[in-house]
């Protein structure tokens, strides 16, 4: 039951996990993430089981896409850290 | 089959990159790849059966996985957001790369 | 100079390639084809009759795993929602971002994701569907509100969050443990009310599921802001 679809399949797949472990800029690789998280439903699909492909959509891409991206907005957005506590800043003083 | 050993290449993908990428974020990443990759060998490894339809034990498995990696993949974010704003750091070096004096 | 670098970059290809023949050699080791469970498991879930296999094995035969994954879902909502800070920083990044087509756009899909996450839910037992994927829609339709301002980040730490988060899980090991008093075995359904529980079981983990995906997301949303406790 190998077709050329599932061996373009899975081919695509590997490329795309490639692409996201290589590039630098995070925001593209959380993109590429959740592209591939799409293409692994459809790949649940060709398997016969289209209960994991909808949790895959749903919670694979969808729910740690979202969060991955917070992250790197979060990471984005805030280029220094907050001021250290209060106890710190009087050690350095001392 | 196909599915299998792509899972398998996956997952020693995953492995590479969870080692070699220095950014916490991309480890987050190479770890949801393993985990991907361990779902399509064990539902890949499923579907052999020549009648019957696919084995629904390794979906439910699957199922399950999915849900526990997300959980692991929100508290690995939440602490990893927690460590650069305490630390201002993205990775774990303890000392700079080769090129420093 | 160059040395430490270069050995750092032998160690992931080494263990990659290590895992990948490990891994292949037990793959390749195995039949090609196999019976595997497929039979039983339809002659299981004929005899329940619940007629999609896979909700009659998650919920059934092996109920205690699911049990126990509810449980490391719930530990994860508690340990992410034990970092979080400040709720109003999530408020003042949010608002007045929106916009138009996000505001409008959530308007017409959140009451629409509803509706889709309970007919999943409810045909789980005869068609692809159930808990887990009810529970992410209803999610993701929170985080939709959430993000587009009409739903207050604020609400992560209030009483009525932590019951729905809870009910779940409360309730399934509450059907799990009642057959004990009666002198059956962990988990083992009366014949007789077996399609009525589990839809019980299913509705309350979906409700409970979709809580944590959302108080994952506002959580790990508000765990940015470090500074002082509250």
């Amino acid at each position: 039951m190998i077709g050329i679809f599932d061996v373009l399949l899975v081919a695509t797949l590997l490329w795309i996990a490639v692409g996201s472990l290589n590039e630098n800029k995070l925001f593209k690789s959380v993109v590429m993430f959740i592209i591939f998280g799409l293409f692994m439903a459809i790949a649940w699909i060709r398997l016969g089981s289209p209960d994991v492909a909808l949790a895959e959509a749903a919670i694979g891409a969808g729910a740690t896409g979202a969060l991955m991206l917070d992250a790197v907005g979060h990471l984005r957005s805030r280029k220094t850290p907050y001021p250290a506590t209060p106890e710190e800043t009087e050690d350095a003083d001392a | 089959m196909i599915y299998t050993f792509g899972g398998v290449l996956l997952f020693a993908l995953g492995t590479y990159g969870l080692i070699a990428r220095r950014h916490l974020i991309h480890k987050v990443i190479s770890a949801n790849f393993m985990g991907s990759g361990v779902f399509l060998i064990l539902i890949g490894l499923g579907n052999r059966t020549p009648e019957n339809g696919p084995d629904p034990v390794p979906q439910a498995m699957v199922l399950t996985g999915i849900v526990v990696t997300v959980a692991l993949t929100a508290l690995g974010l939440a602490i990893v957001k927690r460590y650069y704003t305490a630390t201002g750091l993205t990775n774990l070096d303890d000392e700079p790369p080769a090129g420093d004096a | 100079m160059r040395d430490p670098a270069r050995r750092i970059t032998i160690l992931p290809i080494l263990a990659s390639l290590g895992m990948l023949a490990i891994v292949a050699r037990a793959v390749l080791a195995l039949p090609p084809t196999a019976a595997g469970l497929a039979e039983e498991m339809q002659a299981g879930a004929k005899s329940t009759g619940i007629k999609n296999v896979v909700t009659a094995v998650l919920l059934d035969f092996r109920g205690y795993d699911t049990l126990l994954e509810i449980a490391v879902l719930m530990l994860a909502t508690v340990a992410v929602l034990s970092l979080r800070a400040d709720p109003a920083a999530l408020s003042r990044r949010i608002a007045g971002r929106a916009g138009p087509v996000l505001g409008s756009l959530s308007r017409t899909l959140a009451p629409i994701m509803i509706i889709v996450a309970g007919h999943l839910v409810w045909v789980g037992s005869s068609e692809p569907g159930g808990a887990f994927q009810g529970g992410a829609v209803l999610g993701a339709a929170g985080i939709l509100l959430v993000l587009s301002g009409y739903a207050q980040p604020a609400w992560a730490g209030q009483q009525v969050v932590r019951w729905v988060l809870t009910v779940g899980l409360l309730a399934f090991i509450g059907v799990a443990l009642y057959p004990m008093l009666e002198g059956g075995a962990l988990l083992e359904y009366p014949d007789e009310s077996r399609k009525s529980l589990i839809l019980f079981i299913e509705i309350l983990l979906t409700l409970s599921i979709g809580a944590s995906i959302l108080s994952l997301f506002m959580a790990s949303a508000l765990a940015d802001t470090g500074g002082e406790r509250p």
